[in-house]
């Protein structure tokens, strides 16, 4: 469905996206994961006919995004980073202006308004104005508001940013919904592990501009353990500095740090690597309160792949809940 | 689609543009505002005739007469006070000395003073001229102008009446009270202008505040509105739908238009009701010239919105331009009063041309055989801002 190759975008000189490629298949959720900054962004802009590449190319359902940009557009729904809602003009209103620029028939228009309103649960907000709404409900006008031409394609630009964790759960269920009621192929952009986790078939981490690694998020994370690693977390009531050490030099330990005052974290390897671990906390004198078997998780991915931490540049840009409704309006008139 | 596609969906551009515009209370509040005060503003401040009134003037009476004549000085202080009795054009203080009065100025007592000169009577006597010195006070240069334009017909008009009354001592008999006036002045001048009636400082300003007000909306509300969208990310959402790019000025243009015509609508009929203006051409050749503005205009704006990334770089190059097409383009003074070099730039404005036409129409009641030149002109200016306009717009969307 889309298909990108060597897709590079500089902005004077800086290299936003750096030749990336890869391809999304019909009715696939694709995330794309990485840091702020690291140019997924670009990549969705230039998907969405916003941007042009500096180089390479892009297909959406065949067309190119350069030559045939408008017939990508009516392939494509496009849920930008920043909320793409007129505040003074009604819910209705808003879905009316953006649905006529499709030249969608008036009354299909109007039942797909309700429609769509009703599946945001927004049926009763239809004629108020956009800009009493909370961010959540902004958000989900934003969702719909890509839906109103009935994309095959629908790319996602940090869908959940912002948002309180109850709207974060509303709108990834959402996502998930359209994607398996109507066979949408998404691609969504997150710097959020559990985002893409959650939502996504498969995942192409992104750093600097390229693709360090792209499959689905098993296999992603067995990269990083390998077939025999696991990881265990001890939490023990008397943990001492000793008990520490001579778990750290047992063979089976691969690597054992202390997280706090009674928390353990090991990475083991071989099949009888708990048993051992185990007897010898219990030779230490040692009160286990609890144990768990974990995952790696895609921060441990992601650490392994591109040898930093996301939050190292994540941190850079926190949005403020709601940031957008205490911006100045500077509109001279 | 083609062509019908394009103007249904510019016109749903403008419907969403006008919706925010009402919408906005504060902003229509603004827009009826702007208006009113720009009008009462220049209206008030800039005099509409050169008059002046309540002037303090030192006066220095330095004469020391004719022994055996009367004083000739005593004669025109007398014909002073009485004028400023008369007209409360001036009051007058006595002063003792040129010095005196310079100090007196200098501390900001009084606005200018006259000296007559010590032999003024006797230099009448012996045949001469009788010399009398105007001070001004050179840091008001306008005050300046106005007292000795002022002043000097005053003893103009004195100097008339003395040597009227000494013609006729030397003819008793050919010259008498009728005819003395016209063998002193030969000629008498008079004004009239080629329409009737009394023509204030707002008929002449009308006519180019409404050109200005209709244009710098196009010129500067479509930037203002671009970048506007751009910073807060709508701009995108009509990036992504399939519509032709040039939808987006197409539209926003229209609503600024509107905007536009409803301000130099107000403007006009603040002109007729408030402050006296009658208008004397035609009320459609007039909407004919401001809509031309507009269309010499947009190119114009469409290239600023093009450069421009965000709102607050297009507010600076706006405001740039517009300070000197608001002061150069005759709009607030006439062309005519600035130096050559000055005038040579405001020719190369398409604001005067708008302005001048506008003028003609309103104050002269010109017709459009009249002003050809001003519409060539503006139709030139605006065909070749919207050649240059058009690529450089959709260049500047697809980055």
């Amino acid at each position: 469905m889309i298909e990108t190759r060597n897709l590079t975008k500089e902005f004077n000189g800086l290299v936003a996206v750096d030749h990336i490629s890869f391809s999304v298949k019909r009715g696939e959720i694709f995330g794309l994961l990485g840091p702020n900054g690291a140019g997924k962004t670009t990549t969705i802009r230039m998907l969405a006919t916003l941007t042009r590449p500096t180089a390479g190319t892009a297909t959406v359902g065949d067309y190119d995004i350069v030559k045939d940009d408008n017939e990508v557009r009516k392939l494509i729904g496009l849920v930008s980073e920043k909320i793409i809602m007129y505040d003074r003009l009604t819910a209705k209103e808003n879905l009316w202006f953006f649905g006529r620029l499709y030249n969608i028939q008036k009354e299909v228009l109007n039942t797909r308004i309700d429609e769509l309103l009703e599946l945001v649960q927004l049926g009763k907000w239809k004629d108020v104005q956009v800009g009493t709404f909370s961010s959540g409900m902004r958000q989900r006008m934003n969702v719909i508001r890509a839906l109103l031409n009935m994309p095959e394609v629908l790319l996602l630009d940090e869908p959940t940013l912002g948002l309180d964790p109850q709207s974060t759960v509303e709108v990834r269920e959402f996502i998930k919904k359209i994607n398996r009621e109507n066979k949408m192929t998404i691609i969504l952009t997150t710097h959020m592990m559990i985002e893409a986790d959650l939502l996504c078939d498969r995942i192409g981490i992104i750093d600097h501009g390229k693709i360090a690694a792209l499959d689905t998020s098993p296999h992603l994370k067995r990269r990083v353990s390998g077939a025999d690693t696991t990881i265990f977390e001890f939490e023990i009531a008397n943990l001492t500095t000793n008990m520490v050490s001579s778990i750290q030099s047992l063979e089976c330990v691969g690597s054992a740090s202390r997280d706090n005052a009674t928390r353990i974290r090991v990475h083991a390897h071989g099949n009888n690597a708990f048993d051992i671990i185990i007897d010898t906390i219990r030779a230490e004198k040692g009160k286990i309160n609890s144990v768990k078997n974990l995952e790696p998780t895609l921060e441990d991915v992601f650490l392994h792949i591109t040898g930093h931490d996301v939050r190292d540049n994540a941190d850079q840009k926190i949005p403020m809940k709601g940031h957008r409704r205490f911006m100045p309006r500077r509109r001279v008139r | 689609m083609g062509i019908r596609g394009l103007i249904s969906q510019s016109l749903m551009v403008t419907w969403k543009d006008l919706m925010e515009l009402f919408r906005n209370k504060m902003g229509l509040i603004m827009l009826v505002l702007m208006p009113i005060f720009m009008m009462s503003m220049v209206g008030f401040i800039y005099p509409s005739d050169t008059s002046i009134s309540d002037v303090s003037i030192a006066l220095v009476n330095d004469d020391e007469g004719h022994a055996g004549y009367p004083s000739a000085s005593a004669m025109l202080v007398a014909a002073l006070e009485q004028m400023s009795t008369d007209t409360g054009m001036m009051t007058i203080t006595n002063a003792s000395s040129f010095d005196e009065v310079r100090d007196m100025i200098q501390s900001g007592e009084i606005d200018g003073g006259i000296v007559i000169s010590s032999n003024f009577t006797s230099s009448l006597i012996v045949g001469k001229q009788g010399i009398v010195t105007i001070v001004t006070d050179e840091s008001n240069p306008q005050m300046s102008m106005s007292l000795q334009f002022a002043l000097k017909e005053v003893f103009e008009q004195i100097g008339t009446w003395v040597a009227e009354q000494n013609v006729q001592l030397l003819s008793p008999t050919t010259i008498n009270a009728t005819n003395s006036l016209a063998i002193v002045k030969p000629y008498s001048v008079r004004t009239e202008g080629s329409v009737p009636g009394e023509l204030s400082y707002f008929d002449f300003m009308a006519p180019g505040l409404m050109a200005m007000t209709v244009m710098m909306s196009v010129m500067t509300g479509l930037p203002a509105a671009i970048s506007h969208e751009r910073e807060v990310g709508t701009l995108d959402g009509m990036m992504v739908a399939p519509i032709n790019r040039l939808t987006i000025i197409l539209g926003k243009t229209l609503a600024q238009t509107a905007r536009g015509l409803l301000q130099g609508t107000l403007i006009l009929t603040l002109a007729v009701v408030l402050f006296g203006v009658t208008i004397h051409g035609s009320i459609l050749l007039i909407f004919a010239l401001l809509l031309l503005g507009v269309f010499s205009f947009v190119g114009l704006g469409v290239v600023i919105t093009s450069f421009a990334k965000d709102q607050e770089t297009a507010m600076m190059v706006m405001m740039t331009l517009m300070f000197p097409m608001m002061f150069l383009s005759g709009v607030f003074f006439p062309i005519q009063q600035m130096p050559w070099y000055m005038q040579d730039i405001s020719r190369a404005l398409p604001l005067t041309y708008a302005a001048t036409a506008l003028r003609k129409v309103m104050v002269l009641g010109a017709n459009i055989g009249m002003i050809t030149t001003e519409l060539a002109v503006l139709i030139g200016f605006g065909a070749v801002m919207t050649t240059i306009a058009v690529p450089v717009f959709k260049r500047a969307m697809t980055k």
